[in-house]
């Protein structure tokens, strides 16, 4: 087939822009495309999207292509593009338009065989030998239905169509500029304004991770399937593992990190009888299933375990809680360090030891996920216990190859070592 | 649910095209310049040659439309269920906005459906009447062109009294937190939800002073790829220009680019990687990562 800059499965590249961003450094013989040329293919259609943020480099290993965005500079998310690339045939477009040419306004209300022979007209003045039969636009029109675009009414024995009313945009720029980057499935948002005039925006965002984008499809089922308290079954590529299994999952909650940009879903595992969490990258082909009775119950039972959560990992027992404690010293003036604690902490408390030392304590799933938080105090931790002793044991060895690292081991020090 | 050709580059601007072609006189070049800007880079290739040839039959073969009216398409359910969602933000209290054609869509997503568990808990308060006007006449501010004058509380608890044009907002997720960028005054930025009062300046204008040049820097890292660390460390900085190469076996050389007064958060969030993390160079921004370890060598941990 002749090269398109238009594509039918989104899956196909989500994997590369994900590679090309995030990593950037592979060369063209690391992918696991089928072929040169499918990567060939991708490569070239991502550069036709985003040919701006399109870098190239030349490693003793071949070419590398990464993307470089400093999402700090740029006020709309460039990977939405991709979003806006899905193929289509001669047929759809040109039925597309003339359809809503014909039921112009709400008012405007045909039936499907009025709508087959004003289609004919517009064909016949074009002079096109295209043609639609009633099948097709009936099939189309239930499209446009379910898309929630087009209205069905029965009239006796008769189906009349029409355009569902407009919703006025022009009132909404700045609040769509700001949420097509600050909400959930922001794309949706970069599609309203695709029917708007050009304009600046206002509005610029820091700490702001655009490749959320990607997964904006999973997201939306995920939402809906939320919303509706179904069951979802989905493929799921595990942290280590080359091969989809799929799972069959009550979705609850989707946990977002601003610091990481990775989505989260939180779901019940019926089978194993386990609460979970599922990367969204890692996830693809979620389909919406039947209702689950007991999706209300979950997700209460499930509010209640959220006061232990550090990140994403949890349980329904809070049983095997692990403690977390640690103190840090606080000099004249350092009351933001304080300020920090309280702050950033996601669960636990903060309580003054003495006029320079405080600590911090909670109870948890999983002290893992706390190690990052925690060796951003260095510089002034003084104690920690830690109910998950091996973990300590990591953190104070991770903190000891760090002073080796940067040479600052040796025993000219003050004598005051990790011991 | 959201790949849809109805969202499309192509269908967009296909709109656009039909309706620059109810306009007299309108020339192919014209056309095309509609698909440079609006398509992406290889489009010129497909979209106008489709329509003329009556692959797409549209137009006639004069560029006049074969439609009747200027297209104008109605939202979808997934646009409209995407508005309600954002129409239930607390934020959204800040645009004077309401939207009674909504009244029976099922909102897309609410705020019981996902958790931002890494946000820091002090954001600003966006359902506050001061804050909101405050907000809105710096926006209609930057609308009109316009300068302004603050009153706010330094870091220090000082106040101060400042005029200026403001030319946008900065949103940060993980501070939740807005900032409005500022010009014609020496700061770059103030938090909004320091402010204490805000008001138009009649005074005359332009100011010429300008806000100091953020000066950009280059740091570079070695990544030791244990314990997921590389992708760990590639998805924390992935906001950042960046560059990365295989340096040997498992570790990679990562060199970004930061602003000068992100340096000492940029400080801490490497040291959040522990070990797998090394910072390369520059030899300044070594010594800092040196100064805390030193300091924390002093805390007598055990």
């Amino acid at each position: 087939m002749p090269y398109n800059e238009l594509i039918k499965n989104f899956e196909k590249v989500r994997a590369y822009m994900r590679e090309f961003y995030v990593y950037g450094f592979k060369s063209r013989s690391e992918y696991d495309a089928k072929s040169a040329r499918s990567y060939d293919d991708v490569r070239r259609r991502i550069e036709s999207w985003l040919g701006d943020y399109m870098r190239f480099t030349q490693t003793p290993e071949g070419k590398s292509v990464f993307l470089s965005v400093d999402s700090r500079v740029t006020c709309r998310n460039p990977f939405y593009k991709a979003w806006k690339a899905k193929s289509f045939t001669d047929g759809d477009i040109t039925l597309h338009f003339i359809l809503f040419d014909i039921l112009y306004a709400p008012e405007v209300r045909k039936t499907l065989s009025e709508l087959v022979e004003e289609i004919d007209r517009y064909l016949g003045c074009s002079e096109s030998p295209m043609t639609f039969d009633e099948s097709t636009v009936r099939k189309k029109l239930k499209e446009y239905a379910d898309e929630g675009m087009i209205r069905m009414e029965k009239e006796g024995r008769r189906v009349l169509y029409s355009r569902m009313p407009e919703v006025p945009l022009s009132a909404l720029t700045d609040v769509i500029d700001f949420f097509s980057e600050a909400a959930p499935c922001g794309v949706v948002g970069s599609f309203l304004q695709e029917k708007q005039e050009p304009h600046r925006s206002f509005f610029s965002f820091k700490h702001h991770y655009i490749t959320q984008a990607i997964d904006s499809d999973i997201l939306a089922v995920l939402f809906d399937a939320i919303r509706q308290g179904r069951y979802i079954t989905a493929d799921n590529l595990g942290r280590h593992s080359a091969v989809a299994r799929t799972v069959r999952l009550v979705p609850l909650k989707i946990y977002i990190s601003a610091q990481n940009g990775r989505q989260n879903l939180i779901a019940y595992h019926e089978k194993a009888n386990r609460l979970n969490s599922y990367r969204l990258d890692y996830m693809s082909n979620v389909r919406i299933e039947e209702p689950c009775e007991r999706f209300g119950s979950l997700r209460e039972s499930f509010h209640k375990a959220e006061a232990h959560m550090w990140g994403v990992n949890c349980r329904w027992s809070t049983k095997r809680l692990e403690h977390v404690e640690f103190e840090v010293r606080v000099g004249e003036e350092e009351q933001y360090i304080v300020q920090r604690l309280e702050r950033e902490k996601k669960c636990g408390q903060v309580e003054k030891i003495d006029e320079h030392h405080y600590r911090y304590c909670a109870d948890v799933f999983d002290t893992n996920e706390m190690l990052p938080w925690i060796r951003t105090f260095l510089s002034r931790i003084t104690k920690m216990n830690f109910s998950n002793r091996t973990l300590e044991n990591r953190f104070k060895d991770d903190v000891r190859e760090m002073y080796r690292m940067y040479g600052i081991d040796g025993d000219g020090g003050d004598g005051d070592d990790i011991q | 649910m959201i790949f849809s050709e109805l969202y499309s580059v192509y269908y967009n601007t296909v709109a656009r095209i039909i309706a620059m072609a109810f306009q007299p006189g309108v020339t192919e070049k014209e056309l095309q310049q509609c698909v440079v800007e609006h398509a992406f880079s290889e489009s010129v290739l497909t979209i106008l040659p489709a329509l003329k040839a009556g692959k797409w039959p549209l137009l006639q073969k004069d560029l006049t439309p074969v439609l009747q009216h200027v297209p104008e398409m109605p939202l979808t359910m997934l646009e409209k269920r995407w508005l309600k969602a954002i129409m239930e933000d607390s934020r959204i209290k800040l645009f004077d906005i309401e939207m009674p054609e909504l009244g029976g869509v099922e909102p897309l997503f609410t705020r019981d459906d996902y958790r931002i568990y890494d946000q820091y808990a002090d954001g600003d308060p966006f359902e506050d009447e001061t804050y909101i006007r405050h907000f809105r006449l710096l926006l209609s501010a930057m609308k009109t062109g316009r300068p302004v004058r603050i009153t706010m509380k330094n870091r220090h608890g000082r106040e101060m009294r400042v005029r200026f044009y403001p030319r946008g907002f900065e949103y940060s997720m993980k501070d939740d937190k807005i900032r409005v960028l500022a010009d014609g005054c020496k700061f770059r930025q103030f938090n909004l939800g320091r402010i204490l009062s805000c008001e138009y300046y009649e005074g005359n204008g332009p100011w010429t002073e300008k806000p100091r040049e953020e000066r950009c820097r280059e740091l570079t890292l070695l990544i030791t790829d244990e314990r997921d660390a590389l992708e760990r460390v590639m998805l924390h900085f992935a906001h950042f220009e960046k560059q990365a190469e295989r340096a040997d076996g498992e570790r990679y050389i990562l060199r970004l680019k930061y602003e000068e007064s992100d340096e000492t958060e940029l400080v801490i969030r490497i040291l959040s990687f522990g070990p797998y993390v090394k910072v390369l160079e520059p030899e300044s921004f070594v010594a800092l990562i040196k100064e805390r370890l030193i300091l924390q060598k002093s805390c007598g941990l055990r």
